[in-house]
């Protein structure tokens, strides 16, 4: 099991979603936008006031705040 | 007799329903590059020689389960009106994302019709579909489209126009869940089959072993009986029992399992060869850690700039012509043998502050919505919230609570609606009561000629027109800092909580079509909060004009308020005429000044100022010093909303309760302030 969440990626490295670790109505968003298991992720800009980046996400730019990256466990390509 | 035709217009958010809706019906209606821009259903009509269509546009969702008010109206259309067929707009060039929702689309069994727009953007990023073989893969009939061009949009209306589409429900089985799922769906499906529901019975099932609330609350009024009976509940629970994963784990399956399919699909009709996008140059600095913010500030300095500068123009213009017309109205009034009384009531009252509202509002509203409008549909504002979020969330309050913000420099109202974004409701409440610390246009040119008369001084040149904005830009983040304040405050207090996760869509840039945008925004906008104005401005010149010429004893109604007020303002750097004018000036911020005038000259009617140099020295005359002036800014930025604001938020809310906090927390601060102000002037000089 690895313990690796989307907010540990850096930024421009690519990491592949393993499991959403939530139940919040957020859980299901990050599903509809199609961050399911296996998915590609990127992390490419941080916010100039911080707690949130954006990833590209299946040719789209979502930003997420870290909050709820912590809660998408992913591995490293 | 003409048969009509409906059909829903759905899609994920910002991939061009609108302005697809707005070519087939010929609607006007503005669309903007962030997703969250229509929130409210719209219903228009098609029309050939045969038949007409009736088209809803709904607002964008990404999924059938919605998370917000205005996914649930998309939800509620799609899945219990009564409509011919639903055409689904995609984003050619995110695709794959979009199946998602083409996908539970299929499983709802209603006909269907994929629009695949934007295909020219996927072209230039280098992403080819096989439409063909999309269509063959989904079962439904695809258009391509690319709303920028004329010729495609025809296209596509006549292909909607030739479409023939399949009567009742479909009951196939489109998506395949794992086996014990499906075992679970297909008994209690069949189960449903007595009942006569016009509802994919398939879906149902879902979503009863899904247990969603909402969804059985719907039925069960559709049906008039509780649909959970006994038996049904027993077989849910076993279905349930009998899964191979907990009921937690449920969505995850479904939506694993969708976007499985989405991607095997995707997979096989799209070939792209990856491109790094164009926006990431452009990010990189707009999201800059140091030109992040400064471009932001420069961006809306120019704009404040361009407004200021250009709209005094058409102002003075606008004037002469209602004073030519007034004298022609008069003269007329005069020859149809009215009472005196009630002529110098329509023509000092009525007409002179309708016509007062327009001239000073229009030409500064249609110079600011463009130059916003560009801004919007440049895709600009989704970055302005990411840069500020970090912010936000220290405030306990949602990121795109600064698109709101962004909205209310135009016009309050719009901000106010447009909080529908915000998922939380507790976030929504606080963007919603915050919204009136962002001056709006209607504030701005009163704001303005303050600072130039008494910051600024009135010499005419470029120098001091950049040092009038750099004031206004001071005093707007004033505003946003009171927004930043009482946001904090509020979610501390009243109204308590967490901040809410939400994502942000960063959507892709595109060229704004300055022509049509211009066209849009004065229709859509300007046209629009000019109307709400002047049916505020009529009563309100009624209004005034009685206070104003009534007199009780020596002196109008009207100075009797005046004096009575005097040492309530006087405590807080103002006077009694400038506090009745705000009093009086709350159908519209622009009166206020105009009422301000009146008190001083004690005339029965608004005064126009020929000059601002006359205008000052009017005021110096009343006992105006720079403590007055500050003052009286202060008090613009931070005072109740305008009367069309407070039902905006009335009918946002549905509660008066919010209304009174929105119009108190305001003026609360702006009182203040001023008293904090003037004791320590006072106690300095």
């Amino acid at each position: 099991m690895n313990n690796l969440s989307l907010k540990d990626i850096l930024i421009d490295e690519d990491a592949y979603v393993c499991k959403i670790i939530t139940n919040d109505a957020i859980k299901r968003r990050l599903l509809d936008i199609g961050l399911s298991f296996n998915t590609r992720v990127r992390p490419l800009y941080n916010s100039v006031s911080g707690g949130i980046r954006a990833y590209e996400i299946r040719n789209s730019l979502i930003a997420i705040r870290d909050e709820d990256a912590q809660n998408i466990l992913v591995r490293k390509a | 007799m003409k048969k009509t035709i409906k059909i829903g217009l759905s899609g994920n958010p910002n991939v061009g329903k609108s302005t697809i809706f707005n070519y087939l019906t010929y609607s006007k209606q503005h669309t903007g590059n962030w997703a969250g821009k229509t929130v409210e259903n719209k219903v228009g009509i098609m029309k050939n020689q045969k038949k007409s269509y009736e088209i809803y546009d709904l607002p964008g969702t990404y999924s059938l389960l919605p998370h917000s008010e205005e996914e649930t109206l998309a939800r509620d259309f799609l899945i219990f009106e009564e409509y011919d067929y639903n055409v689904v707009v995609c984003d050619a060039s995110s695709l794959l994302r979009n199946l998602n929702l083409v996908l539970q689309l299929k499983e709802i069994g209603r006909d269907l019709v994929l629009c695949l727009n934007l295909i020219d953007e996927a072209k230039k990023k280098n992403i080819f579909i096989d439409t063909k073989k999309l269509e063959q893969k989904l079962g439904i009939k695809v258009i391509t489209c690319c709303a920028h061009s004329r010729k495609s949009l025809i296209n596509l209306k006549n292909e909607l126009i030739n479409y023939k589409s399949k009567k009742g429900i479909s009951n196939e089985t489109f998506i395949k869940y794992p086996e014990d799922f499906e075992k679970a769906i297909e008994e209690v499906s069949t189960y449903l089959s007595k009942y006569d529901l016009n509802i994919n019975k398939r879906w149902l099932a879902i979503n009863l072993l899904r247990e969603d609330k909402t969804i059985i609350n719907k039925v069960n009024s559709i049906l008039d009986r509780d649909i959970m009976d006994f038996e049904l509940k027993e077989m849910i629970s076993n279905g349930q029992k009998n899964l191979s994963f907990s009921l937690d784990e449920i969505d995850d399956v479904i939506v694993r399992t969708l976007n499985d399919l989405a991607s095997s699909i995707y997979d096989d009709v799209v070939s792209e060869e990856r491109v790094s996008f164009k926006e990431r140059y452009l990010d990189k600095i707009f999201t800059s850690k140091i030109w992040g913010i400064p471009i932001m500030l420069l961006f809306l300095g120019i704009i404040f700039l361009i407004t200021i500068k250009i709209s005094n123009y058409p102002s003075e213009w606008l004037f002469a012509c209602f004073a030519s017309l007034e004298k022609v109205l008069f003269n007329w009034l005069v020859n149809i043998n009215l009472p005196p009384a009630l002529i110098d009531l329509l023509i000092n009252g009525v007409y002179k502050v309708t016509t007062w509202v327009i001239s000073v509002m229009l030409p500064p509203m249609m110079i600011f919505f463009p130059l916003f409008t560009l801004l919007e549909d440049f895709g600009y504002l989704p970055r302005i919230a990411f840069n500020l979020d970090g912010i936000f969330k220290k405030c306990a309050s949602c990121g795109k609570q600064s698109l709101t913000m962004a909205m209310g420099f135009g016009c309050n109202c719009v901000g106010i609606t447009g909080a529908r974004i915000i998922d939380s409701k507790r976030e929504r409440i606080i963007a919603i009561l915050t919204n009136s610390f962002i001056p709006c246009n209607g504030k701005f040119p009163t704001i303005i000629a303050i600072i130039t008369m008494f910051f600024v001084g009135l010499s005419n040149n470029f120098s001091s027109l950049i040092f009038s904005t750099g004031i206004l830009l001071l005093l707007v983040l004033l505003g946003v800092f009171m927004t930043f304040l009482v946001s904090k405050i509020l979610s501390n207090t009243l109204f308590s909580g967490y901040p809410s996760s939400f994502i942000l869509e960063l959507t892709p840039y595109r060229r704004p079509r300055i022509v049509k945008t211009i066209i849009t925004s004065i229709f859509d906008r300007t046209l629009f909060v000019l109307f709400r104005a002047i049916t505020v401005a009529i009563p309100a010149g009624f209004l005034i004009w009685i206070l104003a010429n009534i007199n009780i004893g020596e002196i109008s109604i009207f100075q009797h308020l005046i004096n009575f007020v005097d040492p309530f303002g006087r405590l807080f750097g103002l006077d009694g005429v400038i506090v009745i004018a705000f009093l009086l000036g709350f159908p519209a911020n622009e009166i206020i000044m105009p009422i301000m005038l009146m008190g001083y000259l004690n005339t029965g009617t608004l005064v126009d100022y020929s000059s601002l140099l006359e205008l000052k020295t009017l005021l110096i005359d009343n006992g105006w010093t720079i403590l007055t002036a500050i003052s009286v800014i202060i008090m613009f930025i931070m005072h109740y909303p305008c009367s069309t604001a407070c039902l905006t938020i009335k009918k946002e809310t549905n509660s008066w309760w919010c209304v009174l906090l929105s119009c108190i927390i305001p003026t609360f601060f702006g009182l203040l302030i001023c008293l904090i102000i003037n004791i320590l002037f006072k106690g300095l000089v």
